[in-house]
Formats: C-alpha cells, structure tokens, sequence
C-alpha cells in the first residue's frame, strides 16, 4: 500500500488550519498527576469537520480547551494558520479570539440565566464595536432568523425556552463575531432528539454557508455519522484510531473502535451489516492517574499480547488515504 | 421579522417594565415586607421633610425652655419633653435623618466598593491581587468590628465624620468575602468562558456577565445591614465617640436621656421607638428582597 500521509506535518502548512503536535497537558490533583491528554497529533484542513470522539475521561474535552486557550499546554504544540496559539485566552489578541469560538455541551449553563437572548447576544455583537443601537438590534435579528429563532425569543431568558432553542442562541452568540473555526464539544448530548436534529441542521447550514470548520467533541457516533468528514479516537489521552468517516464506518479497525461500534443497538438490516458485533464492551475506561502500561487499551482488549502490555503501540497505516490505527495487530502494515 | 427596529426597542422597555412588575409582584407578596417598605417610606419622608412637618423645628438643636422641661407625653409634645424643654418627636424626626444619612454614606461607600474588591479578588482568585485584598479584609475581618469602631473613634476626634469612617472601614471586608465567594464559584461557569472566547474584555464579563447574577444577595446584604449600621452607629454614639450634643443622633440622645431614667420613661422611649422603627422596616423589606430574588 503506498504511503500518502505526509511523515512532516510543516509540508502541508500552509492548508493546515489547525495542527497539534505532540499535545500533552498534565494536571497536577491531589491524587497524583493526571495525564489528560498525552501525546496527541492531527491536523485539520479548512472546512472540514473532525470529529474527536471517546468516551469521558479520554482527554477529547480537554484537547479542545487547550486550543481554546483554556488551558496552556504542558508539552506540545498547537498551531492555528501557522501561528502557536499555545498561549492562554487573555493573551491571544481579539483578533485570533474571535476566529476561534466554541459551542459547549449544556447551554443551561453557557448562557448567563440573568440576561435576556438579546442582551447575550448584544454584548457578542459589541465585541466588534459599539455601533448604533438600532443597527445592533438589526444585527442581532438577522443572526436569531438565521439560526432559525423567531423574533419572539428575543426578550426571553434562557430559563424561558427550550433546550434546543437554547443551543441555537449560543450558535447565534458564536457567529456574532464571524468565527473561521468553532469547536462544537458535546453540542447536541444535552438535547432532546428533536432539538437535536434542529441543531445539526443548522450546524450543516452554517459551514455550507460561511466555510465554517468544526472540531466535534464527542460520544455520540450517530452525530458523527450525520456531520463528520473525518474521525480520531481517543482512549485515555491518546489517539486510537484516525480515519475517514466512510472508512471509520466501514472499516472500523482498531478494537477499541470496534467495541465502541458494537455497543451501538442496531436498528435497520443496514446496521446489522455495518456494525462490528464480535467485541462485547467490557470494562470501565481505567484511571488517568495511573494509566496502563503499553497500550492503555490492553485491559480491556480481547486482542491484547504480550507485546501491548509492554510497548506502547506507534501509528499504523492501514489504507485509505489516512487510515491510521495505533494498534499492534496491525504491525504488519507500514508506521506512519 | 420586522423591519422597524425602533419597535423592537420600544418592546424591550416594555418587558423591562414587566419584570418590574413582576418583582413587585412577588415581593408584595410577603406582606410584612410591604410593612417594612411602608415604614421605611414613612420615615424618609418624615426626615426629608423634617422642618415643615414638626411642631417645633428650633428644638432640634441647641434650644432651652425650663418652663416645659420634663412634660409626660401630652397632645402639644405627643412623645413629652427632655430636660432643657425640646420636644422629643421633633428631636427623633430630625434623628431619622442622621440615621439615614449613616446609612447612606456607609452603604454608599462599603458596597459598591466591597463588590469591585470582591469581584477582582474572586475573578484573579490564586493570584497576587487575590491574596492582597483577602489578606486586607481578613486583618480588618479579625478585629471585633464595635471594638475596630471604637478605636478609630477614640484615636480620632469624636465627631459623626469619624463614626462614619470607623464604621465603613469595618464593614468592606463582609462585602468583598460574600462577593468573593460567589465571583469564585461563578468564574469557571461556561458562559464566563464563552465570554472569553468571544473577546469580552475583562471588565465587560465583571460588570456584565457576573455582576447581575449578584444583584440579589447584594439588595437583600444591604438592606439586612442598613439595620446594622444604624445599631452600630447608635452604639458608637451612645458611648459618647460618635455625634455629640446637642446633636439630634437617635444614639446620642439615648445616651444623654437614659440617665433620667426610669422617672422620665419618654424621653429614652422616643429615640428608642425612632431605632426599633427603622432596624425593623430594613430588616423586614430585606426578607422581601430575599423572596423576590428567591422566586426568580
């Protein structure tokens, strides 16, 4: 099979919209020291949607707060269109906060409960500039029509509408200052199903419109099927498994990915020929304190050998124009 | 939607107007808290208009009259007279006004300036301007606040200025240690970070974003404290280190009748009825104030 992945990621720079090399970010608790991410690489195009998916406590939240710039990283590096953006929020200028904006889990708690819709999204509209009053209102309209709220959300607090119109007011808050990249962690686990859909749609509408790109936290394999170009696995702060997400679907190669796939009920003939169902979920994901030897997956693998609780498995390209799984069952294939 | 946007911003008076309405609503509610308010206005419009409603504005002060000295309560004096003749109602009407004054200047002072110092320390928590302000306001925190008062009253010349100073320099560090703790919890809540990631500036998200979820124990502290400041401030007058004669300070008529005790009853009862009146209309307004926040 031949090699496309680029073995250096600067070839690529200048398309890169956003690489992450070697990310690591440690919290020193009282317990010990938690390695919540450990050694993360990918990279993302511009317009494109990468889901980050895994379960709690793999590092993907985590990851996506470091390139917010909610946290600096411990070791590594995060580039945004060329530039480290390794560097707390405070200290980013205005105009790199604004292009990078994200969407979180629950918006009962990411819309402030004392402000009206207006007034959250007046105050992201001034961060552009005062401007006139009636202007701002215009803008203002314009952004809760293009999300799909009507007029009369505008005077409500959240507590006074539903979830997912919820979730609409922080898109709404998100496009106010014209963002070129939105994380969007967890953005529809919160919701009921049919705020869900809502919520997707638009999502898909804003990137066909504005080229928007997404990194999409995870758990929920359906979303990802729905939005995602492309998906990376995460299991306890490392990368499992990269690939398209036809071929994720398709070829689920990583065991962890295939026990993950497995766990899904099928519902249709379609997914019963889809789905991997030789792999029983076992297990809880172990502590991020003590993470396993080798490959952290081998406690709960049905695979694992002798070599994975000793080695920590490195990329393997099993086909595809990036199918990457870090897997010692696939070593018969080519290291990236 | 509409095009006319002027309509939109007559819409949000509007809805301004019924949320007042509504706070309102919830707090006449709690008719004791009605009580209060009602009190309370009563005793500020009394006060404001001091010289046009008492029967005998010139007994405020300086003012001796032996012929009527030491008269029980009688329809011409309805709260009697003291020693040197002056009409003790008049004296408690013109009292409300130092008490409220006090209320005033200290609360004036203490909280908004206990809520920056808080919302700086809360929001910087862990970091130098964190450890400055908490380690200021737990020195001030330390030192028993009458006995802290008292100090500064007996070093300085005993005047109402100073009574003043004694009690604001007591009570900011209550106010910034309620606001810290509140500014603390509140700082990690995702729509403070969602207010970073847009770009808020920092004084943006302290004032806009955490302020106004505040507001609430803000209102309902300070009006529970009104009250506290009008005990103390009496106290520190009683003692002789605040207001001095022939001032009409409720605290410090109370210390200069109480001597004429228990023959002259009335005159220690009007400044006394004057304080029970205002601690209680505060106290009980801040219980509506409680329920209006708590109802929201």
């Amino acid at each position: 099979m031949m090699v496309m992945q680029d073995d250096d990621d600067s070839s690529r720079g200048s398309e890169a919209l956003l690489t992450v090399r070697n990310l690591k970010k440690y919290f020193r608790t009282s317990k010990g020291l938690v390695r919540a991410v450990d050694g993360v690489t990918f990279s993302m195009s511009t317009g494109e949607t990468l889901a980050l998916v895994g379960e709690s406590g793999s590092g993907k939240t985590t990851t996506a707060h470091v390139i917010m710039g909610f946290y600096t990283p411990t070791e590594g590096l995060v580039m945004y269109k060329g530039i480290n953006i390794g560097i707390p929020i405070e200290k980013r200028p205005l105009s790199l906060k604004r292009e990078i904006q994200i969407v979180f889990q629950d918006p009962a708690t990411s819309l402030n409960p004392k402000k009206t819709v207006k007034d959250i999204l007046e105050t992201a509209v001034k961060v552009y500039g005062e401007g006139v009053k009636l202007e701002r209102f215009k803008t203002i309209l314009e952004l809760m029509s293009y999300v799909g709220l009507s007029e009369e959300h505008l005077f409500k607090r959240p507590t006074e509408i539903g979830g997912g119109e919820k979730q609409l007011v922080a898109l709404a808050r998100a496009l106010a200052v014209n963002p070129a990249f939105i994380i969007l962690d967890e953005p529809t686990s919160a919701l009921d199903v049919s705020a869900q859909s809502k919520v997707l749609r638009t999502l898909l509408k804003i990137q066909r419109d504005r080229g928007v790109s997404y990194l999409l936290i995870t758990h929920d394999l359906g979303v990802v099927r729905n939005i995602a170009s492309r998906v990376i696995i995460m299991y306890l702060g490392k990368i499992c498994e990269e690939a398209s997400t036809d071929e994720f679907f398709g070829r689920p190669t990583h065991p962890y990915t295939q026990m993950l796939l497995s766990s899904i009920p099928a519902m249709t003939e379609e997914d019963e020929r889809i789905l991997p169902t030789r792999i029983e979920s076992r297990g809880e994901i172990p502590s991020a304190i003590n993470p396993p030897s080798g490959c952290r997956f081998h406690t709960r693998c049905p695979y694992a050998m002798e070599v994975c609780r000793k080695e920590e498995p490195p990329a393997f390209n099993v086909g595809g124009s990036s199918h990457i799984v870090n897997c010692w069952l696939h070593s018969s294939n080519t290291r990236v | 939607m509409s095009s006319d946007y002027s309509a939109v911003a007559r819409k949000e008076r509007e809805v301004r107007l019924e949320n007042l309405k509504r706070a309102w609503f919830r707090f006449s509610r709690n008719k004791l808290a009605v009580a209060g308010l009602v009190i309370f206005v009563t005793i500020v419009t009394m006060a404001s208009l001091a010289e046009y409603i008492t029967p005998y504005p010139s007994h405020a002060g300086l003012y001796i009259n032996f012929k009527e000295k030491y008269q029980p309560p009688n329809p011409n004096h309805i709260l009697g007279t003291d020693m040197y003749g002056r009409d003790v109602f008049t004296r408690v009407v013109f009292g409300f006004r130092y008490a409220l004054m006090m209320v005033g200047v200290v609360l004036g002072i203490v909280v908004p300036v206990g809520t920056v110092l808080g919302l700086l320390a809360g929001y910087y928590k862990g970091t130098l301007i964190d450890h400055v302000i908490n380690g200021a306001s737990e020195v001030f925190v330390a030192v028993p606040p009458l006995v802290l008062a008292l100090a500064i009253c007996s070093v300085l010349e005993p005047n109402v200025l100073n009574a003043l100073l004694a009690i604001t320099l007591m009570w900011w560090p209550w106010y910034t240690r309620m606001i810290y703790s509140v500014t603390s919890s509140l700082r990690n809540e995702p729509y403070v970070w969602a207010a970073k990631a847009l770009g808020m500036r920092t004084t943006t998200i302290l004032f806009k974003e955490l302020l106004p979820n505040m507001l609430g124990p803000i209102l309902t502290k300070a009006t529970l404290d009104a009250s506290w400041v009008i005990i103390i401030g009496a106290s520190i007058s009683f003692v002789g280190l605040g207001a001095q004669p022939p001032t009409p300070d409720l605290g410090t008529m109370l210390s200069e009748y109480c001597r004429y005790l228990p023959a002259y009853w009335w005159m220690t009862l009007g400044p006394l009825l004057g304080i029970v009146a205002l601690v209680l209309s505060f106290n009980l307004m801040g219980d509506g104030f409680r329920d209006v926040f708590a109802g929201e």
